[in-house]
């Protein structure tokens, strides 16, 4: 981590350090559709930054712009203070900007092994060069056992697993990888509560080990349980960003839900059913 | 790889551990694509064994090599392509496009035949290459993008030799330059005991061969099934997509290129409207042979043991002195019966 020459950045928080990533005023339409507007985001090395919202506010266009599926329309995307505007997810991936989407992006007939190190494949190191297979079966198999994922064959077509396990294939995949920053797609929204736990757990482990991880979910719960950064998206605007130290997990709910609609809407339920 | 700039494995502990083999070799058998091609070509095998007395000459069975080679060699580019996730219906004609090209270049032009076949390999990849390419930008399903292909291929053939030969067949080009050399490697026979085998069947399994190497144990073949399993996937965790789809339409336009030099140098002469309806039948070697429709799932062997399961069919039902008009129906009863048979082996794997 480098230090900023320059004046302090307006983020109290980063006491002068380059964020690893940072968004400003970052937009995106589709047409004359406006998916995102004035978004400024910073993710810095070692925190979570949980981005919350509902559906259709605009968070899968946001890490779309992130992790270079997409190209914003307006502002800036800095990484390492830098300028940069993604070409292919794979020049995100050659920064360290990992992505774990919803999907997983894992190929569902192929064996998980294959799957892990899809597109970074380890070959043996003497002429043909041909797939070190057994390598990447060992490892994959160390990797997931460290997510506390114990499978009994790596050759098994990843369409096979379970939700959790195919989550935590994907996440072991991009931290294996040498993420530096690690985008998490709603990783809980399938899960259940224990398989959720193992996730957020993860989530912790990897920011102490010094990840910038940015979280997607639309769960208050889980983003209050492992965030220090909240940013509230509300169809396509930036409604809230603050730290863990200003808000309970009561306001961020509240926010989260729709703030003063969910009062009037409780009251109404409230009295209808008396 | 140049798109990745450093997620770079080496970096990180690399697990080795020679316990984490493949576990259960038997039932890992059982559950390959192409195991179900396996048992319909052993008992098609046994069937003209019993019902076709000159089936059981040795020369037969060279015959019936030779049949399937012509197919294999083809097929396996499809079933390549297949696994891929896309779809080529101009082989057929692709193939005489090649031919076509070499021996009216290399007449015309006085050239050697080497040098005919060198520029019609390089039109065959520029067929492939246009394909892929169309495909990849516009995004129009491959079905439709070669099927246009097909038809503007066939018309060349026909066309352009009318206009340069002055006839539907181009002239004899065996008293050529590079016509001995070139017929030993793409034409010849050789002999082992007293039974002649084409050259081309060797061919065929060193084509295979290649490709059941690089579709399992490189990283292109890591690619190609991911590709056709699931190309946004593959292409969020880095994977060049373009570029592997349009090699692959590459690969498929070499593999007509050689099918066409074979054809040309066996029978010298060829005829420009040949090949039409044959690329129906690489596919249908490929899908017998456990490829996927929809991509991502098959085997370059598959597609060798459905070559081989048609050219039994096309000689044994001579041998058999059956009425050969029977063979399209016995090609397609057997399509039906292996997409019906590999969809049960693949649910029965998928369980696996």
């Amino acid at each position: 981590m480098t230090i900023s020459v320059e004046k302090p950045s307006s983020d109290a928080q980063s006491g002068g350090k380059v964020p690893l990533v940072e968004l400003k005023n970052i937009g995106k339409s589709y047409g004359n559709i406006t998916a995102l507007k004035d978004i400024c985001l910073r993710v810095h090395a070692g925190e979570v930054t949980g981005i919350l919202g509902d559906n259709g506010a605009g968070k899968s266009t946001l890490i779309k712009i992130i992790a270079g599926l997409h190209q914003q329309s307006e502002g800036e995307l800095l990484v390492d203070g830098k300028p940069t505007t993604f070409g292919s997810p794979a020049e995100a991936l050659g920064k360290g900007i990992a992505t774990v989407y919803q999907n997983l992006a894992v190929v569902p007939l192929m064996p998980v092994w294959r799957n892990f190190f899809l597109g970074q494949e380890l070959r043996k190191k003497t002429f043909p060069f041909s797939l070190d297979a057994n390598a990447m079966r060992a490892t994959t198999l160390s990797e997931l056992s460290k997510m506390g994922i114990d499978l009994p064959d790596v050759d098994v077509p990843i369409g096979s697993l379970s939700g959790g396990q195919k989550q935590c294939v994907a996440i072991a995949r991009a931290v294996f990888f040498g993420a530096r920053v690690l985008i998490l797609d709603e990783p809980t929204a399938a899960l259940g509560v224990k398989q959720s736990g193992v996730v957020l757990k993860y989530i912790t482990a990897a920011k102490e080990a010094g990840f910038g991880v940015v979280f997607i979910t639309h769960n208050p719960h889980h983003a209050h349980l492992v965030g220090d950064h909240f940013v509230l998206l509300n169809r396509g605007r930036q409604k809230l960003d603050c730290t863990y130290d200003d808000i309970t997990l009561e306001h961020l709910t509240q926010e989260m839900a729709g703030g003063d609609e969910l009062e009037a809407l409780s009251h109404e339920l409230r009295s209808g059913k008396d | 790889m140049t798109t990745q700039a450093n997620p770079d494995a080496s970096t990180h502990t690399v697990v080795r551990d020679e316990r984490v083999k493949e576990r259960n070799r038997l039932q890992r058998l059982m559950i390959r694509p192409e195991v179900g091609a396996a048992i319909g070509a052993i008992l098609i095998f046994v069937l003209f064994l019993v019902v076709a007395e000159p089936f059981r000459e040795a020369s037969s069975l060279a015959t019936v090599l030779y049949a399937s080679s012509t197919i294999g060699i083809m097929a396996c580019g499809v079933a390549m392509l297949m696994i891929g996730g896309e779809f080529d219906l101009s082989t057929g004609v692709a193939v005489t496009f090649s031919s076509l090209a070499a021996s009216m270049l290399a007449y015309n032009l006085h050239l050697n035949l080497w040098a005919g076949a060198a520029l019609a390999l390089v039109l065959a990849l520029g067929v492939g290459f246009f394909n892929g390419f169309l495909v990849m930008k516009t995004r129009i399903p491959s079905f439709l993008i070669t099927l246009s292909t097909f038809f503007m291929l066939a018309g060349i053939n026909l066309a352009v030799t009318k206009l340069v030969a002055g006839q539907v067949a181009t002239q004899s080009v065996s008293d050529m330059q590079g016509w001995d050399s070139a017929q030993k490697v793409f034409a010849s026979s050789f002999t082992i005991g007293n039974v002649s085998i084409r050259i081309t069947v060797v061919w065929w399994l060193v084509f295979t061969a290649i490709a059941t190497y690089v579709l399992f144990k490189t990283k292109i073949g890591n690619w190609i099934f991911a590709v056709g399993g699931d190309a946004e996937a593959a292409r969020a965790v880095g994977v060049p997509v373009t570029k592997v789809k349009i090699g692959l339409f590459m690969f498929v336009g070499f593999c007509a290129w050689f099918v066409g030099m074979h054809l040309l140098f066996a029978f010298n002469t060829v005829q420009s409207g040949q090949g039409v309806g044959n690329e129906f039948f690489y596919i249908i070697a490929a899908v017998i042979g456990g490829c996927l429709l929809t991509g991502g799932y098959g085997t370059a062997i598959g597609a060798a043991i459905g070559a081989f399961i048609f050219g039994m069919t096309n000689q044994g039902i001579v041998y058999a002195g059956w009425d050969p008009d029977w063979f399209k129906f016995f090609l397609g009863a057997m399509l039906l019966f292996a997409v019906i048979a590999n969809n049960a082996f693949r649910n029965y794997a998928a369980k696996k």
